[in-house]
Order: C-alpha cells, then structure tokens, then sequence
C-alpha cells in the first residue's frame, strides 16, 4: 500500500530523518512510535507532501508520490489528521466535512457562480453524505455548531469525519488521542476499528502506549530519526532496543 | 552630441537618481526589517523634504543651510507621530490593516499638504549654483555632485550607525528576533519608533537634494516612494549596500531606458522591473532565498 | 441560503424601485455611478474577502475594459455587446496568466505587485496615444443598445447599469455559499488543512482574479458607453485606492458592505462638492480611523455600536432603578 525507501530529510545542519524505510500494508492498522525527537511528525509530514524529503522516495499504491505537491494526495486517496486539530474554525461541523467532499465533487467556479443545474444537484449530495460521515463519527447533533467552538474531544471526531469523507484508500492520523481521555480513547479505538473494518489502511504516529498495544496490527519504532525496529505488538514489546531507547540505558 | 558622450550623459544622471532611489529604498528596508511593515508612506517624507525646505526659505525667509536641517527635523516628527498615532495601535492587526493604514497615512499626509500649500510644482534653488561642469563630453550640474556626495555621506553614517552603535545593533536585532530582542531587555517599541523617525530623515534628506533638479510638488512622493521601494526590491530589502546598488541599477536602466528607446514609457521600467524581480526573485539581486516573512 | 436568497430579493426590490422615489436627473445619474462602483467594490470585495488577496490595481482592469470597448466600438466599430464580452474574456484570460506569479506573493509584495501593475496599465492609457488618445482622453464612444431601446438617458443608464450590479451581486453570493465559497473558506481558516483536502489553494485564487478582473471589466464597459468620454485619471493608483476604501468602510468580504462602501463614497463627494479639495485628506483620514477603531468596516462596526450604546443604556438603566 505505501512504501517509503530511504526517506532522509535534513533541514540545515540537522539530520531529522536517516534513510528510513519500511512498508505498511493494506487494511491494518499500524502504529509509528518513538520518543520524543524521533522524526515523527516530520516524517508523517514528507509522506503527505508537507515537507520535501532530502532523498528517498515514497510509493503509494505502486504508484511514486516522492515529488507530489500535498493537494493531490486527496484525489489519490490518501488523506491525514493533524496533531493540533486543524478544524475550519468559522465554518460549521457539517460545513467543515462538506470540504472533505472536495476531491470527490467538481463543481467549479463558474458552475457555482450561475448555479448550474448538475452544482445543485451536487451541493444536495455533498450536503447528504457529509451528514451520514458525522453520524459515522458519532457527532451528528453538532451539525451546525461553529468548529471553533467544539469541545477538544469532538473536534477530534470532527477531523476524522472529514478525512474520512475523502473516501480515503489511506489514512494517517498524527496523535489522534493526544490531549483525549480515557473513555473518548476507547471512543477512538473502536472508531478507528470500524475505520479498518471498511478496508481501509490506518497509520497513526501516537504516544498512548495502550492505544497502539491495543489496536495495531503492526508496529514501526522510530528513534533519532533512524528506524529502530518493526514488528507486531508483542515483538516491540519483548524488544530490548526498543525498551532502551524509551527508558534509556540504565545498566 | 557624440553617442558615447550621449551614453555617458544618460549613465550620470542615471546614477544620481539612483543614489535618490537608493536612499529612499533604504528608508523602506529600515521600517521593514525593525517591523514587517512595508511603510507605503515614505515617498511622502521625501516630498516633505522638498516642501517643508521651500516653505521654511520662501515663508519664514530662512537661509538655505539652516532651512535644510530645519526641514528634515520636522519631516522627522511627522515620522515619529505618523508611528505613534498611526502604527503603534495596529501593532497586531493583520497585512491588510497594516497595508491599508500606511496607504491612508500617505493619502492624508499628501492631501494636507496640498491644503496647507498648493497643487503647483516648485522649484527649489540648487545649493551651490548652476554652472554646468564638463566630464568627457557629459554635462554634470553641482547639484549632481551634491547628491552622490551627501548619498555616500548617509550611506556611510549608516553603516556606522548600524554596526557601531548600541541604537544600531539594538535595531538590528529586532529584525532577526524580536521577541528575542525583548527579552535580553530592548524596547522593541522604542526600535520601531526609531526606525520611523530614521527613515523619515533620510526620505526627506532625498527628497531635498534631489528637489532643485525635479522640481518639488505635493505629490511627487507617489513615484518616488514607488520606485525607492523598487530599489529596495532589488537590494533584497537590506539597508546597506545591496540596496544602494539596486537603487544605482534602477536609476541607470530608466535613464538608459528614457534616453534610447521612449522618455513617455520612462516610469514603466521601474514597475516592469519590480514586477520581473518580484516574479523571479523576490528575494533581490543579491539576497538569498528565505522564508516568507509575514 | 434561503436566507441569502432573501436578502438579495430585497436589495434588488429596493434598486428597481429607487428609480421612482429619486426623479431628478442628477440623482439619477448619480446612482447610475454607484452602480458602477458597487460593481468595482464587489469585484475587489470578492478577492479581498473571501480570497484574503489585495489588489491595489483594480482600477486598470477596469479601465482595460473601458478602453477595449472604446477602441473597438469607435475605431472599429464593433457592436457593442460583442466588445464588451470580449474585453471581459480577454481581460480574464489576462488575469489569469498574470495571476499565477502575482499570486505567489504575499501580502506587502503583492499589494506592490498589483500597484505596479496597475501603473503599468495606466501608463500604457497614457502614452500609446494613437490607439488610446493620451491624455486629453477617448470621446465619441456610442451607447448601448438592445434592439431599439437606445441607452441615453440617465434612467436607461440606471436599469443597464444595475442589471449587470444585481447580476454580480447575486454570483458573489451564489459562490459565497457553494462548494467554491467553502473552499475559499477553508483556505482562510486553514490553509494546509485545506490542502490536504484536495483544495487547490493556488489555482482558486488565481480563477477568483481572473473573476475579479472580469466584472471590472465589464464595469469598464458599462462605464464607457454610459459615459461616452473616458480619461486616463478615471483608471489611475488614486481610482484604486478609492476602490480600496470602499471595501473597507463597508466590510471586508460583506458584499452589501462594498456596496454600503460604494454608496457613501460616491455620495460623499457630491455633498462634499464645494469641499473639493478636502477629497483626499478626507479618503486619507477615513482609511485610517476605519482600520483603527472599525476593521470589521460598517456592516460589522454599526451593529456592534448600536450594541454597545444598548448595554450602556441598560447600565444607566439598572443604577437608578
């Protein structure tokens, strides 16, 4: 599903990323761990076209996504959430998942300007199923609630309607339980189990070690920007390296 | 007129309106790099040059050498409220708010202007004469010599100013960090006032200068500031040398332009070339590529 | 929407009716320019507001689209309509390629950009006299007809001129609450988000210039046959600020605030008239105060006043009771 080969990324005269590869294969759920300063976010930010990766190359359904400019990963199929949500703040729930209807509707300028009869037609269908992903998400009384002002743990929720409204093939999401409680947590682990139950593939870089014990399928160890190890659950847990690297050397 | 003499001719008064140029384009480098602010108003400090000096000589009768500093002064008060009453209250607002209060700080200031005085062009005497000097078949007004020696003067000063005095380094840490520059105890509000006030005396130090050639008139602060700000462009919006070359280039290439190819297109080549360097290389001739500051 | 949609009706309501409540030929002919302005201050509304783009060189597509429709109805003499769809094509195409490395500039470098380009434009009026005539300006332009009905009065003027303004008017708030408006939207809120999303930051606001230069385009037009005599001055830096101001007084990205904004800008100068030389210290100061105690300009700042003055009423109220 995505391959990543040799994804060094340096910004001046740091090293944040070294030759970092590995796959992630269709309709799991895998976690990308590390500690603090591994490379992370960065690296969640050169596969989604954010960042431009010194070298390496990046595949994405056998297809070489290495040079992409982030808004054509959308109609590709790959779509991500942010770590500090990055809601449309002044537009309404149902309007923020609406835009996530974007790459999947055409409606150009003009079209919209005249009112054209197939941009109206396309405005009622985009209207319709933005609300059945809120009910998805399970948010779908907060419909017309202004973004800005959802309680962090709905905003959560928000984001995921919306991405998932791209008819994604893959999903990346950036701490998705980040600032969460422990009953929205198991909120956003179920979710994210329908999410794959759809044939969907999940990625997620996260901190809650529970989180990702519980429900990935198999997970990627990042640390000072090199990978560490790759395994399933068990594997990561038993592996000393990795226990190491997150406690450090103590004997 | 032989063709080399010709060239020659276009290439000094090219160079001194560039020097003028130059000057005006560091007045906008300095607010810029102690604020983010593009000061859409610094052509009008240097029409105040220029109109200020002619009322201080024609209507309070003073002489020339002190009407001169008397102007500048007063050009640099109208730097220092223009700041506090219009700039200091904005400090947060966004691009647009900021553009948009130094657009009507301009218009207000040249409307006053025209007011206060007229809407006639006037003449301001040369400082040292009229006799034309002979430089290798190219006539060289004193007035010429003035302007590159009191260019070179200020350019001078403010390198001194920038890389020699607490005030200097002071300012120019605000640019590369204010917050920064806040904490290790800088009145960063006090640096933007004092980069208002230094650039509303050197735009009216040009201004001056360049008047007794020009002519002077309420609003000759629109072009001038225009194509000062190109110089800046072109510099990289540094406020040293850079900028000084792109305002010598700037000012030869319209001369050049206005002599060979068509005097009426002559305030074109100066958009033209701020919009080709805009397009291809905001970051100036000589700048390097950096991030987009806000 | 419905809401939008009624709003709209009203408006247009209040304008067909204006005719009959305003007799007078002057007023008339007034308005017919708050038409055209208001066309302007929705065109630039649309790119500052909803784009978050300046342009501080409107005035030379519109005056691009005065001169095309001048030159080729005259010189040529091209039927009118079929100038006027030309010029607004040929300056959108313009736009549009022009736009791609303008629009890569932000804020300060673009307002600059646009001013040089605006300049530029008006200089070209200037100095290519034999297609443009110079300076002493472009006369003999004829007025619009359609079929019979000859555009020559002031009240024809109003109807054709405000047919096009509501035309506008109602686009602007088609795409404001379309999936385009959303987009532009979420890029404002956003940006990387709404990338991410699959929108095309870039190209919508490039297509929203090209819009934008379209309608002063056809502004222009209106402005040529209505006026049948146009100057360099009408399309200089000073006629874009002036547009500029509009917006603001009225409210960025508000369309019935541009047209508030056109409105008193138009109407100002014509009671001001024996204050005619107080014009540009008054745009200048009225610029200055607007961006320092209104930034919402008038659609939001009137309300919010009108609130205020209700909450200190209430207080007075509440201490002596």
């Amino acid at each position: 599903m995505l391959e990543l080969h040799g994804i060094t990324q340096v910004f001046g005269g740091v090293t944040a990323l070294q030759d970092v590869s590995f796959r992630i294969n269709a309709n799991e759920i895998t976690g990308v761990i590390g500690p603090n300063g591994a490379g992370k976010t960065t690296l969640f930010n050169i596969v989604t076209g954010i960042y431009s990766q010194t070298s390496g190359t990046i595949t994405f359904e056998g297809r070489d996504i290495s040079r992409l400019p982030v808004e054509r990963l959308a109609k590709l199929g790959m779509v991500r959430t942010f770590q500090n949500i990055e809601l449309f703040g002044q537009m309404t729930v149902l309007e923020n998942v609406m835009v996530g209807l974007h790459s999947r509707s055409h409606s150009g300028l003009f079209a919209c300007s005249f009112k054209a009869p197939w941009a109206i037609k396309e405005e009622g269908r985009i209207k319709k199923e933005a609300y059945e992903w809120l009910t998805f998400a399970g948010i779908e009384d907060l419909a017309e609630v202004t973004a800005a002002n959802l309680p962090f743990g709905k905003g959560r929720l928000l984001e995921i309607a919306r991405a998932m409204a791209c008819h994604p093939h893959l999903i990346l999401m950036d701490e998705p339980a980040a600032g969460l409680n422990s009953q929205e947590t198991q909120g956003l682990a179920a979710l994210i189990r329908r999410i794959r139950e759809m044939g969907i593939t999940v990625v997620l870089v996260e901190h809650d070690m529970e989180l990702v014990m519980d429900i990935c399928d198999r997970i990627v160890v990042l640390n000072l920007g090199q990978k560490l190890a790759e395994g399933t659950p068990r594997e990561i847990q038993d592996n000393p390296e990795v226990i190491a690297a997150y406690l450090g050397e103590d004997e | 007129m032989e063709f080399s003499a010709q060239l020659l001719q276009y290439l000094l008064s090219g160079l001194s309106t560039g020097a003028i140029y130059a000057l005006i384009g560091i007045g906008f480098s300095i607010i810029y790099n102690a604020t983010g602010i593009i000061n859409f108003a610094q052509g009008e400090f240097v029409m105040l040059g220029g109109m200020l000096t002619l009322f201080l000589l024609d209507t309070l009768h003073l002489p020339l050498w002190a009407a001169v500093p008397a102007a500048v002064v007063l050009a640099a008060l109208v730097g220092l409220v223009f700041e506090r009453l219009a700039i200091r209250p904005l400090r947060k607002a966004s691009p647009i708010s900021l553009v948009i209060i130094t657009i009507g700080g301009s218009i207000l200031i040249r409307g006053l202007t025209m007011l206060i005085w007229d809407k006639d062009t006037h003449s301001l005497p040369s400082f040292s004469g009229d006799d034309p000097i002979m430089l290798g078949g190219a006539t060289l007004l004193p007035q010429h010599l003035w302007i590159l020696g009191i260019t070179v003067v200020l350019i001078a000063i403010n390198k001194w100013f920038f890389n020699h005095t607490i005030s200097g380094k002071a300012m120019r840490a605000c640019s590369y960090n204010p917050r920064a520059a806040g904490l290790v105890g800088i009145d960063v509000r006090k640096m933007v006032l004092l980069s208002f006030v230094i650039s509303a005396t050197m735009g009216a130090l040009a201004g001056i200068i360049v008047a007794p050639l020009t002519m002077t008139s309420y609003d000759v602060g629109v072009m001038l500031g225009l194509k000062g700000f190109c110089a800046a462009i072109l510099g990289g919006m540094s406020s040293g040398l850079s900028t000084v070359l792109g305002g010598l280039i700037l000012g030869v290439l319209e001369s050049l332009g206005a002599g060979l190819v068509s005097s009426g297109y002559k305030d074109a080549i100066a958009f033209i070339i701020l919009l080709l360097i805009l397009f291809i290389r905001p970051q100036g001739l000589f700048g390097k590529p950096e991030s987009e500051r806000v | 929407m419905k809401r939008e949609l009624i709003k709209f009706a009203l408006f247009a309501l209040c304008v067909l009716l204006a005719p009959l409540l305003f007799r007078g030929s002057y007023l008339m002919n007034v308005l017919v320019f708050v038409g055209i302005h208001t066309m302007l201050a929705v065109a630039l509304n649309l790119l500052l507001g909803y784009a978050g783009q300046i342009s501080l060189g409107h005035a030379g597509f519109f005056g691009l689209g005065a001169y095309a429709s001048a030159i080729l109805t005259t010189t040529y003499e091209w039927n009118p309509w079929t100038a006027m769809a030309l010029a607004a094509v040929t300056v959108g195409a313009l736009a549009f390629v022009i736009g791609f490395p303008i629009l890569k500039l932000k804020g300060h470098y673009l307002a600059m950009a646009t001013l040089g380009l605006g300049i530029i434009i008006y200089i070209i009026f200037n100095e290519w006299v034999e297609m443009t005539e110079g300076p002493s300006g472009f006369s003999g332009i004829p007025n619009l007809t359609l079929g019979s009905l000859v555009f020559d009065t002031d009240r024809k003027n109003f109807y054709l001129v405000w047919f096009f303004v509501l035309g506008c008017i109602l686009l602007s708030v088609n795409l404001a609450n379309s999936r385009i408006g959303r987009a532009f939207r979420a890029v404002h809120d956003a940006e990387v988000a709404a990338r991410v999303m699959g929108v095309n930051a870039r190209l919508l606001k490039v297509q929203v210039f090209a819009l934008s230069a379209m309608i002063c385009a056809i502004a222009g037009s209106l402005y040529a046959h209505v006026m049948t005599f146009i100057a360099p001055p009408s399309f200089g830096f000073t006629v874009s600020v002036e547009l500029l101001t509009m917006v603001v007084i009225g409210g960025l990205g508000s369309i019935y605030g541009s047209f508030l904004g056109a409105l008193l800008l138009t109407l100002l100068p014509e009671f001001l008239r024996f204050m005619q030389d107080y014009d540009i210290v008054f745009y200048g100061g009225l610029l200055m105060l607007m961006t320092i105690f209104m930034p919402g300009g008038l659609v939001r700042g009137i309300p919010e006043l009108f609130r205020k003055l209700a909450g200190v009423i209430s207080r007075k109220g509440d201490a002596h009771a």
